[in-house]
């Protein structure tokens, strides 16, 4: 009996040790690359660090110079949020009337899912740097596409502060393919028998999409928009080689996770660089949780149960 | 029945053909206007593709045209009297001729000679002429990108990069996806809310305190801060391969286990041949992580002979702005890679996007 028990007992306890020893490479990377560096991260952002000196503590002073005293800190939010409230919806309403198109069984389907989703392959520093080419007002190609045919004289686009934003927000929008796969994949999910009854209720075609299409298709427009807006917050390759790592013309395009960088391994302000850091994750915390409450209001979930 | 019933609905069989050839119609017209559409954005998306591709084919000379054509156009050249001059088509008396343009005058005006009697000249304004071009490929441009810049150094470099941190993320999530769906320890089921908390936490957090880490360690301007911690799992790809594995039966262990299977003989033998289409995907997406990543090579490379081809071509864009052509070359050689691998794999990385999109 004693001897039963205790290798009953082994035996849950031989469990507990395989499942630990499956799990732990993500518990020792966890507690080495996440938790470990967060807490590390955070005693730095009381700090002045310059990671060769000792760092000296300073309280909340990091913290205060970036509120109170820095404009460059507000600046580059101002950048990021005027990026994110032009991408964001342009990208949303792009990427899905293009796969709303996609999905009424037009010829070649495959072929445009294909050419679509080519972009987010190469996403980074070569497709940057086609653009900047592209966009520059010396021997680029869209400003005398823009002359010939519409005969508007084109911005300087990357050298003209109040264009380089747009100039990124076109950017954006040539890579609007990957959500398009994501919509096209969730139009696609949607169960034709619904159509069908509502065709039978003698529903029209808007009516279809107001009443069937948009509220299936929410948690997707949904999942795309928290993904964009932590997106914009941590925007870096496409900034950092346009303006060279500048944030220029005249600090037009400093988004925020550039300045942060810039404050850790430009300037070696390793502790308002952490300070930045933070204040980034209680950002990207509080647009999500925003989202996630306000998701209840407008998100329609199958299955899910209504209260009143 | 219910067919019977379905037909009394109906109405009469004129009106119903009448509406529906109409509708017919209009779904026909609505579905040429969206094709239209759809392949116009799709020529605007290859455009960059193109543009690239012909001006990494351009001589320093093709580069100066405007706008700059799609194709690599050169002006055709030919000897008059040992002189290389550029040819025309030229209308005189309408009629059509091919001639040597020799000298510009005021005005816009120039002097055109016919290239086999150089004694015939004609005096004609310039921008009314037609210059005769073809196509000319410089593809010798790839081999002086190359030794401009050490590109198979980068190339190299971004290999170990990318393939050993594919080793790494295959062995180690696989291992925790299964950690994840395969015991029933209370305290797993935390972990793993932990594990799903860490998606969202962007890296800006901890990359600091890693960066001083890896240089205590002596590691910064080396490779290993890419490779290192692939080996110990991450949350999005774990998610996505114990998903996977969640809807593999479970009957399969318990028959491996009967047989005496170790945990570690199950998954190698026989969850992981079930799950290739997951594992085939996370390959991938990690093979394009990190071929384009360009945030972590450059804080954690310095020297040169360390870059991987992100920070390589960016810095090559830097400090040679104006050879374009060389710059579109590299961008060209970088480009291939993911591309080809994208066409291969299409199908897997379309069902990777679909998964981890609408059902994640």
């Amino acid at each position: 009996m004693r001897l039963l028990r205790r290798s009953r007992l082994t035996l849950a306890q031989k469990e507990d040790l395989w499942a630990l020893f499956f799990i732990a490479p993500w518990l020792i990377g966890f507690l080495v690359f996440t938790a470990g560096p967060m807490l590390v991260s955070f005693s730095f952002s009381l700090t002045r660090y310059n990671i060769v000196d000792a760092p000296i503590f300073i309280g909340l002073e990091n913290y205060v110079r970036a509120f109170g005293r820095d404009p460059l800190f507000w600046h580059s939010l101002r950048v990021t949020l005027y990026y994110g409230a032009l991408s964001l919806p342009l990208g949303l309403l792009v990427g899905f009337g293009l796969s709303l198109l996609l999905n009424q069984k037009i010829p070649f389907l495959s072929l445009w899912r294909t050419i679509y989703f080519l972009p987010s392959v190469i996403a980074g520093v070569a497709v940057a740097i086609v653009w900047s080419r592209i966009f520059s007002p010396q021997g680029g190609l869209l400003n005398p596409f823009l002359e010939r045919t519409f005969g508007i004289k084109g911005p300087g686009w990357f050298t003209d502060p109040n264009w380089a934003i747009p100039g990124l927000v076109i950017m954006s929008l040539w890579g609007v393919g990957g959500g398009v796969i994501i919509y096209l994949a969730g139009l696609q999910g949607i169960p034709t028998s619904l159509y069908d009854a509502a065709r039978v209720d003698g529903a029209n075609a808007l009516q279809r999409f107001r009443y069937i299409t948009l509220p299936m298709m929410t948690p997707v427009l949904f999942y795309m928009l928290v993904l964009g807006l932590i997106g914009a917050f941590q925007y870096f390759t496409e900034v950092y080689v346009i303006s060279g790592g500048s944030g220029g013309p005249q600090r037009a395009t400093l988004f925020y996770n550039l300045y942060l960088y810039q404050n850790a391994f430009k300037f070696n302000e390793m502790g308002y660089a952490s300070a930045l850091a933070w204040v980034l994750f209680l950002i990207v915390l509080a647009l999500t949780l925003l989202v996630f409450r306000s998701s209840a209001l407008w998100v329609y979930y199958e299955g899910e149960v209504r209260k009143r | 029945m219910a067919s019977i019933e379905v037909q009394r609905m109906q109405p009469p069989a004129t009106v119903m053909h009448n509406r529906l050839q109409s509708m017919r119609l209009q779904s026909l017209v609505g579905r040429a206007l969206a094709t239209v559409v759809i392949a116009t954005g799709a020529l605007i998306i290859l455009i960059p593709f193109l543009f690239m591709l012909s001006t990494s084919l351009k001589s320093k000379n093709q580069l100066r045209a405007v706008p700059p054509p799609l194709i690599p156009w050169e002006m055709t050249m030919v000897e008059v009297t040992g002189k290389r001059e550029p040819l025309y088509r030229v209308t005189i008396d309408g009629e059509t001729r091919e001639m040597a343009l020799v000298k510009n005058q005021p005005g816009g005006m120039g002097v055109f000679v016919d290239p086999f009697h150089p004694e015939q000249s004609v005096t004609l304004k310039i921008a009314e002429q037609t210059p005769v071009r073809h196509v000319e490929l410089h593809p010798e441009n790839y081999v002086e990108a190359m030794t401009a810049v050490p590109l198979p150094r980068y190339l190299l470099n971004t290999l170990i990069v990318t393939f050993v941190g594919m080793t790494g993320v295959l062995i180690s999530c696989t291992m925790v996806a299964y950690g994840f769906s395969r015991f029933r320890a209370p305290w797993l089921s935390w972990l793993f809310i932990v594990l799903l908390s860490t998606i969202m936490l962007p890296r800006q957090v901890t990359l600091i305190p890693v960066y001083v880490l890896f240089q205590r360690l002596g590691w910064v301007d080396t490779l290993l801060p890419l490779i290192v911690p692939t080996f110990f799992a991450n949350a999005y790809d774990v998610f996505l391969i114990r998903q996977f594995f969640m809807t593999i039966p479970l009957e399969m262990d318990d028959a491996a286990k009967i047989d005496g299977a170790s945990p570690m003989q199950t998954l190698w033998h026989v969850l992981v041949p079930q799950a290739t289409p997951v594992i085939v995907t996370v390959a991938l997406f990690h093979f394009l992580y990190a071929w384009n990543d360009f945030y972590e090579p450059l804080i954690f490379l310095h020297s040169q002979k360390n870059w991987t081809m992100a920070v390589g071509l960016q810095t090559f864009n830097a400090l040679y702005a104006v050879n374009t052509h060389l710059i579109m070359a590299a961008g060209v050689v970088m480009v291939i890679p993911p591309v080809l691998l994208f066409f291969l794999a299409q199908r897997h990385f379309i069902q990777g996007v679909v998964v981890s999109g609408v059902k994640g």
